[in-house]
């Protein structure tokens, strides 16, 4: 398993480069430089520097012990990227990629966001690193994340709204693109999620793999064995496959990705590519999407930014295809009240995104017996989700 | 012979470029692309580049994109443009060209799009983010169907990814002129006579030159280098500024012409 994806980007029948020609060679000339990277003891050493000094890392494993108490079943674990600098997982791989953009003597990255995490991540490390950085947010998305919206600004990046399409994620990354192909020579793209066009997904995951070798780490201490699930939300699904990849092989470990159900799976209006979608390729990969029968890609629906995407990472796909990873779906309503359990239980307020792992692992906490343990990539906190949550309970905030 | 290396052929006897021509299908309606393409044919354009409109076009600029949009409200699906196609095809011999993003292509299915196109009268595709490491697959249904899969050339394409390019590119091989999306550009990028220079050397294949060209002089300025220039965004703005008025066709024909005139200079 540690073998794909292959010489040309693909995880099976997934993955691949379906990008404009432009784009291709300095995809090859992104890979090179990974590569180089990689066998470089010197920029190791500088990324495992930061991971540990500059973002906080390892980031414990948690017992949520009320939780656990409260769904009466399966012994409830959080790994806690949301302690992680920035507030969410996403710094992981952007610390990896800022040192590359570096490496590679690119004096711009620019970056796409939802739910502005990626974007904030982003902002501070160009701001560490002294690069100039620009982040692209659907309009959408700038309305209700206008906390991390000022939070980039006031890391020195220039946010541009995108009003085209939806104004969610996904024109986010259509215009990211459009930059890139424009100033490709001087630009680094920082992408965000474990999607794209190879060899992003592979280092996404390379990047955020850490979170899954801390977790093995710290369950055969806290368990004295693995545990018997990881949960962990996907939208592209960066958070999920850094938790998931480094188990692959364990088969009695079980691994579910959690998708944004949002209004219900019935009512169409939803973020579940795997539950609903179908093959093909958008941003740069092949994998599962929403869309309809001519190939025009579907508007994804979700109560949280950042998993209100109409595509899947394709090595999810491929895993999901293979039987290994289950995807189940968690609507909006049940995020809430995940998101609610959570901090009014342990008093860990988690992000949206993160809320839906949440959800399923309760739900899924009560049907197994306590000598089980069930680990929850805890991916981000809920602070810049509070107006959201507060407008859905039909409360103000001013 | 296909209708496009006929085309070609016929153009440099009489020392002649060819002007390729492109219209978003279904902008402002299916109808109106119709009659706009054969004024187009009448005035002067040689070969017809026809846009499938897709959600997300990451290879094109705000004109084409709001065209795409347009069309689309209007319900323009592949199987929509195709029937267009093939009613084009009872009234003109002009080359047509599909220009379209992949997961249409994938969605209609690779075989079926590749028959349904050649047998409307298409005579080439255009695949934007399809490049030479993915055709495989699509390539094999297009060749067997006979329509001709064009490859596209960028400035940022290694000397070794060109000369692949120019081999396996069918009907001619498309130079994306610049780095960056469609769309009309002041100046002409500098470095464009050394990548066409580069392509002549590796290959007797018509060569067109696309992307940021709209003014007579410009296309004047290309004439000199390639076999053909292809004009889109300014034909595309042209009709969404003349959408709904009764000179719709007439305007655009003119304009048409006038992008023509520099090319049948002979060299």
């Amino acid at each position: 398993m540690t073998t794909l994806p292959d010489a040309q980007g693909h995880f099976g029948r997934f993955g691949g480069r379906f990008v404009p020609e432009t784009l291709m060679a300095p995809l090859h000339e992104l890979e090179r430089a990974y590569r180089a990277a990689g066998r470089d003891p010197k920029w190791e050493r500088r990324l495992a520097g930061l991971l540990a000094d500059y973002a906080g890392r390892p980031t414990p494993l948690y017992f949520a012990r009320r939780l656990t108490e409260h769904c009466g079943g399966a012994r409830i674990y959080l790994k806690r990227e949301d302690l992680c600098h920035t507030g969410a997982h996403k710094i992981n791989n952007v610390l990896g990629q800022a040192l590359l953009a570096r490496r590679m003597k690119k004096p711009r990255v620019i970056a796409e966001t939802g739910a502005g995490q990626h974007g904030v991540a982003t902002a501070t490390a160009a701001a560490l690193l002294g690069l100039e950085c620009e982040v692209y947010m659907g309009a959408e998305d700038v309305e209700r994340q206008a906390l991390n919206v000022f939070r980039m600004r006031l890391l020195g990046a220039r946010v541009i709204p995108v009003e085209a399409g939806s104004r969610t994620l996904k024109d986010a990354i259509n215009e990211a693109l459009r930059d890139w192909v424009t100033n490709v020579r001087t630009t680094y793209y920082l992408l965000g999620s474990a999607l794209g066009p190879h060899p992003y997904p592979m280092m996404v995951r390379d990047f955020h793999a850490v979170i899954g070798r801390e977790t093995r780490r710290q369950a055969r201490t806290t368990l004295g064995r693995l545990p018997d699930v990881l949960v962990a939300c996907v939208g592209g699904g960066s958070n999920a496959i850094g938790l998931f990849h480094p188990f692959i092989g364990d088969r009695r470990v079980r691994i579910i990705g959690v998708e944004p159900g949002g209004e219900g799976i019935a009512t169409g209006r939803h973020g579940a590519s795997m539950t609903a979608g179908t093959v093909g390729v958008l941003h740069g990969c092949m994998s599962y999407l929403l869309q309809d029968d001519d190939g025009q890609i579907a508007t994804a629906h979700s109560i949280s930014a950042g998993l209100d995407y109409p595509g899947v990472g394709p090595e999810h796909a491929y895993y999901r295809d293979a039987g290994r990873f289950e995807f189940v779906s968690i609507t909006d309503e049940e995020a809430l009240e995940g998101f609610q359990a959570l901090t009014r239980l342990e008093g860990i307020m988690p992000a949206l995104e993160t809320a839906h792992a949440v959800a399923h692992a309760m739900r899924l906490a009560k049907t197994l017996p306590g000598s089980k343990a069930i680990v929850v990539g805890l991916s981000g906190r809920g602070d810049k989700d509070v107006h959201v949550v507060a407008k859905a309970l039909g409360r103000e905030v001013k | 012979m296909s209708r496009l290396a006929t085309t070609f052929d016929e153009l440099r006897a009489r020392g002649e470029r060819a002007l390729v021509a492109y219209f978003t299908a279904g902008d402002p309606s299916l109808a109106e692309t119709q009659r706009l393409v054969l004024e187009a044919a009448a005035r002067g354009a040689d070969v017809i580049e026809l846009g499938v409109p897709f959600s997300d076009p990451i290879a094109d600029g705000p004109v084409i994109q709001r065209a795409a949009m347009r069309a689309r409200e209007r319900g323009t699906s592949v199987a929509r443009v195709l029937e267009t196609v093939a009613t084009l095809r009872a009234e003109t011999p002009v080359p047509v060209v599909l220009l379209t993003y992949y997961n249409p292509v994938l969605a209609f299915g690779l075989k079926a799009f590749a028959r349904t196109a050649a047998d409307a009268g298409a005579d080439g595709v255009i695949v934007a983010d399809l490049p030479l490491e993915e055709a495989g697959p699509f390539s094999a249904e297009a060749e067997a169907a006979g329509l001709d899969l064009v490859h596209l050339v960028a400035p940022t394409s290694t000397p070794g990814r060109v000369r692949l390019i120019a081999r396996r590119s069918r009907g001619f091989i498309y130079v994306v002129s610049l780095t960056g999306v469609t769309g009309e550009r002041r100046e002409l990028p500098r470095d464009l006579e050394a990548q066409i220079r580069t392509l002549r050397r590796l290959t007797t294949k018509p060569v067109c030159v696309g992307f940021g060209i709209g003014h007579p002089d410009q296309v004047a300025a290309v004439g000199r280098l390639a076999d053909g220039v292809i004009v889109g965004s300014a034909i595309v703005r042209l009709i969404e500024e003349r959408a709904g008025t009764p000179t719709l066709v007439k305007d655009v024909g003119e304009f048409i012409a006038s992008l023509k005139a520099p090319l049948r200079v002979r060299l």
